[in-house]
């Protein structure tokens, strides 16, 4: 196994993102990691779909596939059951993997295939210039919603807990330290490891995340998902995050209901139902948001359970053979005889 | 049953039958079995079955009626037979249904206990057609053969309603006595099917030898006839359907490639079955992968190829549509692929269970940009299995997906086939770079200046780390170029390399004994067999007709514009509206005709000779 440095994973090619998007943040970080994995460039692959962070493998220098839109993940897939050797990387955006690849992404995601994906969600439409997507807000004015957005927004983290994903986790493309964390542990998890980056398109939609991500504004902003630790935010950790007796996830002052109330996060309860209620929490960008891994529970992925069953035919069955496969139905011999003659029917 | 031969026994040279019931009446499985015993007899034969596209249609209506058509002969024949000459009918449903393709003096065998009011009802007969005359000029042979299956099944202690379930089993063993087929092989089957059910298996074996002693001793129907068996090339035979070829075909490509096989597919009629069959032939390292839709899966094994496994997904026309944008990404990335559309009636939705050959256009112009791939089509169901090998051939040499087209017919019509050998299957290993010695930039698309291929660089191998993708790449180095000279040589490159193929394909054949035809019929995919027989039917009237058969579709084999040249006139059937007479007519500005049927249903070599013999006499 060679070392490798943050260098050897950029590739030779110009960075052709705008000059001052989120996306050369998460870039770095990813470069950033590659060695701290122990990764090889010739075992891994990153394969993307269409969009603005589609463009990603080409600025990385491992194996990589730029396909079409929405499709990478079922690139990935097909590659990920086929090669459990390979380390896949899959990066998408909210167009990308949340609209026109969503059927892909909710049956990576309950099938738990072994890849980590990245979704770059700026909230637009950037390489087509600047259209709503299925992420953006009620009321959006775009190009395409002069008047208005009249459709409701999907929340990534709500819809891949909803298909069942075993990690589900929230990042930003301001903090390189917890993108770089996030990452690796979506990365470490065995199975379908999904992350939504919050993304600055600084061109069409520029700000979408400030209200939560600026330097200032995290702490009162920004609810750390810390695993065993209570859900609580502020300078001081004034607020906090408890379920009330409708079942709502609610932000309280810690010092009104005490200590004792905070729900105490845990990243690998089996059921999914606490992990949503915090997805829901905030109704998006502009209200205290959690961030961090809000799932991480452990199923067998379906690389390696395709995999076992075809071993296990192996060890049953023996290698196959062609010519006792072709002899399975029911077959009769004929001896040599005169030769067959054509009729008319 | 053949020890006492009361009645002198006729011969026949052929004879076609055809057993039509409700779906629950077990048609499909007494077909099968008349089949294998005429097989091991030693007929050549051709089967087709005709299942009701519901799946519990109300019994009794003729929305439910299943049939199975079967065609023996004593020498080498190629189609299930035009019309039935013998017509086994479970209701008045299966009557009503089958009637209008009956010719004039054929047999009708109906199992008169089924024809009461409320069946007659169901099938919508105003009035019994056992008495009303609407059966005039058939030969007619009323057997209760509920009646007589529940007497016969008495003695096996299995519950009336199996025992009259046990219904087909005596219209089996009537058809065998009377067409003298081998009894022992059925009644060993029924042994070893419902072994585990002994009141079950008692009553089928009852039922089976009283409809052999009913024909026997009754003197009701005909018979006994005799087909002799027919003078087969040696060797072993099975008898095997389209899709279980195809499946077959593809095991044998991955292990004559010596690469795992990946198979993603979405359910679809008629194309499941290949499915179903590979997904049991895991200890082959067969990875079987039922996807979440079309796109997923053509998306999922094009993924597997980029990892180096032989990627293939099944599908018929709608998925087909589906797929096309990921099979345009195979073309950039020149990425091996197989993608087999086993067609079926369309557009839309369609005809699901019915056949057609209206996806030729489909495959090969069916993708936006200039995106040729190699077309290959299957002529028989045991052609099946090599036009897999052949474009699994053309797949892996060429990088390149190709498209495989059979067609609903194929995938469930069946014939004996002499099982190849195993090592005279052609070899398809193609190597995958190497690690290179140097630290020079690898070059994704470098070329083999024969093929045109570009290398088979699998992730895992070191030092061969590329980028590839659906943006337009730069010769050689394969990195995205917007350059407009660069472009130009893409396109033309990647259709070179297509065009090139032709080198590397057999010459079209013609059949033409006498040399001296003036017209030629010109076929593709599986109107194979009505054709060919077409072509003999009219030679034996005089005719001098040559006959050619397209396997490949794209590129054409390079003798194929000099053969269509040659004749005065090409008539080309086919079971669309002209779709390769289109390519040809474009292709060598020759005055090909086409002959085209789109019923869902296979050409009759009758329609094909009555067509070629009014193309023969029009005006030239």
């Amino acid at each position: 196994m060679t070392t490798t440095t943050r260098k050897d994973w950029a590739s030779d090619q110009d960075v052709r993102w705008c000059p001052g998007c989120g996306d050369y943040a998460v870039l770095a970080a990813v470069q950033s990691l590659m060695p701290e994995l122990g990764l090889q460039r010739e075992t891994t692959v990153f394969i993307s779909g269409i969009g603005c962070s589609s463009r990603f493998p080409y600025y990385m220098n491992p194996y990589g596939v730029h396909s079409i839109h929405g499709r990478a993940l079922a690139m990935a897939t097909g590659l990920a059951v086929s090669r459990p050797d390979l380390d896949v990387w899959v990066v998408t955006g909210d167009g990308d993997g949340l609209s026109i690849g969503g059927n892909h992404l909710i049956h990576a995601l309950r099938r738990n295939v072994n890849l980590t994906i990245l979704l770059f969600n700026n909230q637009i439409y950037g390489l087509t210039k600047g259209q709503y997507s299925p992420t953006s807000e009620e009321g959006k004015v775009t190009k395409s919603t002069p008047f208005g957005s009249v459709d409701h927004p999907f929340n990534p983290i709500s819809v891949a807990l909803g298909a069942e994903a075993t990690f589900v986790a929230r990042t930003h493309d301001m903090d390189r330290a917890h993108m770089m964390e996030v990452f690796r542990r979506a990365h470490d998890h065995r199975g379908a490891g999904f992350v939504e980056i919050y993304q600055n398109c600084n061109v069409f939609n520029d700000g979408a995340f400030e209200k939560v991500t600026a330097r200032e504004a995290r702490g009162q902003m920004l609810i750390p998902l810390v695993h065993g630790q209570p859900v609580r935010f502020g300078a001081a950790g004034e607020k906090g995050v408890v379920v009330d007796n409708q079942g709502r996830a609610r932000i309280v002052d810690v010092a009104a209901v005490g200590e004792g109330a905070v729900l105490v996060h845990d990243e690998a309860r089996p059921e999914p139902g606490l992990a949503f209620l915090l997805s829901r929490l905030a109704r998006g960008p502009y209200e205290p948001t959690p961030i961090g891994v809000f799932r991480a529970v452990e199923r067998p992925d379906y690389g390696a359970l395709v995999n076992r069953q075809v071993l296990q035919a192996h060890e049953r069955r023996g290698p196959g053979d062609l010519a006792q496969l072709l002899s399975s139905a029911t077959t009769w011999d004929v001896p040599a005889g005169t030769a067959p003659s054509r009729g008319p029917g | 049953m053949t020890e006492a031969q009361a009645q002198p026994l006729q011969t026949l040279e052929k004879v076609v039958i055809r057993f039509a019931g409700d779906s629950g009446d077990g048609m499909q499985l007494t077909g099968d079995r008349f089949s294998l015993s005429s097989a091991m007899f030693g007929n050549d034969l051709v089967t087709v079955p005709d299942y009701p596209a519901e799946i519990r249609a109300p019994a009794g209506s003729l929305a439910g009626v299943s049939a199975f058509q079967i065609h023996i002969s004593d020498h080498d024949i190629l189609t299930p037979g035009d019309a039935p000459n013998v017509l086994v009918a479970m209701n008045p449903a299966a009557l009503r249904a089958n009637l209008p393709d009956m010719a004039a003096g054929s047999t009708l065998i109906l199992n008169v206990d089924a024809f009461i009011d409320r069946n007659l009802a169901k099938a919508g007969y105003a009035s019994n057609p056992l008495t009303d005359g609407a059966l005039a000029g058939f030969t007619v042979y009323e057997v209760p053969m509920t009646s007589l299956t529940l007497e016969a099944a008495k003695p096996s202690g299995a519950r009336s309603r199996e025992s009259e379930r046990a219904k087909n089993f005596f219209a089996l063993g009537l058809l065998s006595w009377m067409y003298s087929r081998p009894t022992d092989v059925t009644i060993q089957w029924i042994e070893q099917r419902f072994g585990s059910k002994p009141e079950v298996k008692e009553a089928n074996t009852l039922a089976f030898k009283a409809g052999c002693h009913f024909g026997e001793t009754a003197e009701l129907v005909g018979g006994p006839f005799e087909v002799k068996p027919t003078a087969f090339t040696s060797g072993t035979y099975a008898n095997i359907s389209g899709n279980t070829a195809l499946a077959w075909g593809i095991v044998a490509a991955g292990a004559l490639a010596r690469l795992p096989v990946f198979l993603a597919s979405y359910p679809i009629t008629p194309a499941s079955d290949i499915l179903h069959e590979l997904s049991k032939q895991q200890h082959f390292g067969v990875r079987t992968m039922q996807a979440e839709d079309e796109i997923a899966a053509v998306g999922a094994a094009l993924g597997a190829a980029f990892g180096g496994h032989l990627g293939v997904t099944t599908t018929s026309g709608p998925g087909l549509d589906l797929k096309a944008e990921t099979i345009g990404l195979a073309v950039s990335l020149e990425l091996p692929l197989l993608i087999i559309d086993v067609q079926r009636g369309g557009p839309s939705t369609g005809l699901p269970t019915k056949t057609e050959q209206s996806d030729l256009l489909m495959a090969m112009f069916g993708r936006h940009g200039e995106a040729p791939l190699p077309v290959v089509a299957c002529q028989t169901p045991g052609h099946c299995f090599h036009a897999a090998i052949e474009a699994v051939r053309i797949a892996l040499k060429y990088r390149t997906p190709v498209i495989l087209l059979s067609d609903g017919y194929l995938a469930n019509s069946a014939e004996p086939w002499r099982l190849p050998e195993v090592a005279a299957l052609p070899d398809l290993h193609v190597p995958f770079a190497a690690a290179p010695a140097t630290t020079s930039p690898f070059l994704p698309y470098a070329r083999d200046p024969v093929t045109l291929a570009r290398p088979c660089a699998v992730p895992g191998t070191p030092g061969l780390a590329h980028r590839i993708g659906g943006l337009e790449k730069e010769d050689g180095t394969g990195d995205v170029s917007y350059d407009a000279a660069n472009h130009e040589l893409m396109v033309r490159t990647r259709a070179a390399k297509i065009a090139g193929i032709a080198e590397d394909i057999p010459l079209v054949e013609v059949d033409d004994p006498g040399d001296d035809a003036g017209v030629l019929v010109l076929g593709w995919g599986s109107t194979y067999g009505a054709a060919a027989a077409a072509v003999e039917r009219l030679r034996r009237r005089g005719f001098k007709v040559a006959h050619a058969h397209l396997v490949h579709l794209n590129p054409f084999p390079p003798n194929l514009g000099d053969v269509v040249r040659r004749y005065g006139k090409v008539v080309v059937p086919e079971m669309n509206l002209g779709q390769l007479t289109r390519l040809v007519r474009a292709e060598f500005l020759v005055d090909a005709r086409a002959v085209t049927k789109v019923q869902g249903q296979r050409f009759l070599y009758s329609e094909i000779e009555a067509a070629v013999v009014a193309v023969m006499d029009a005006a030239p």
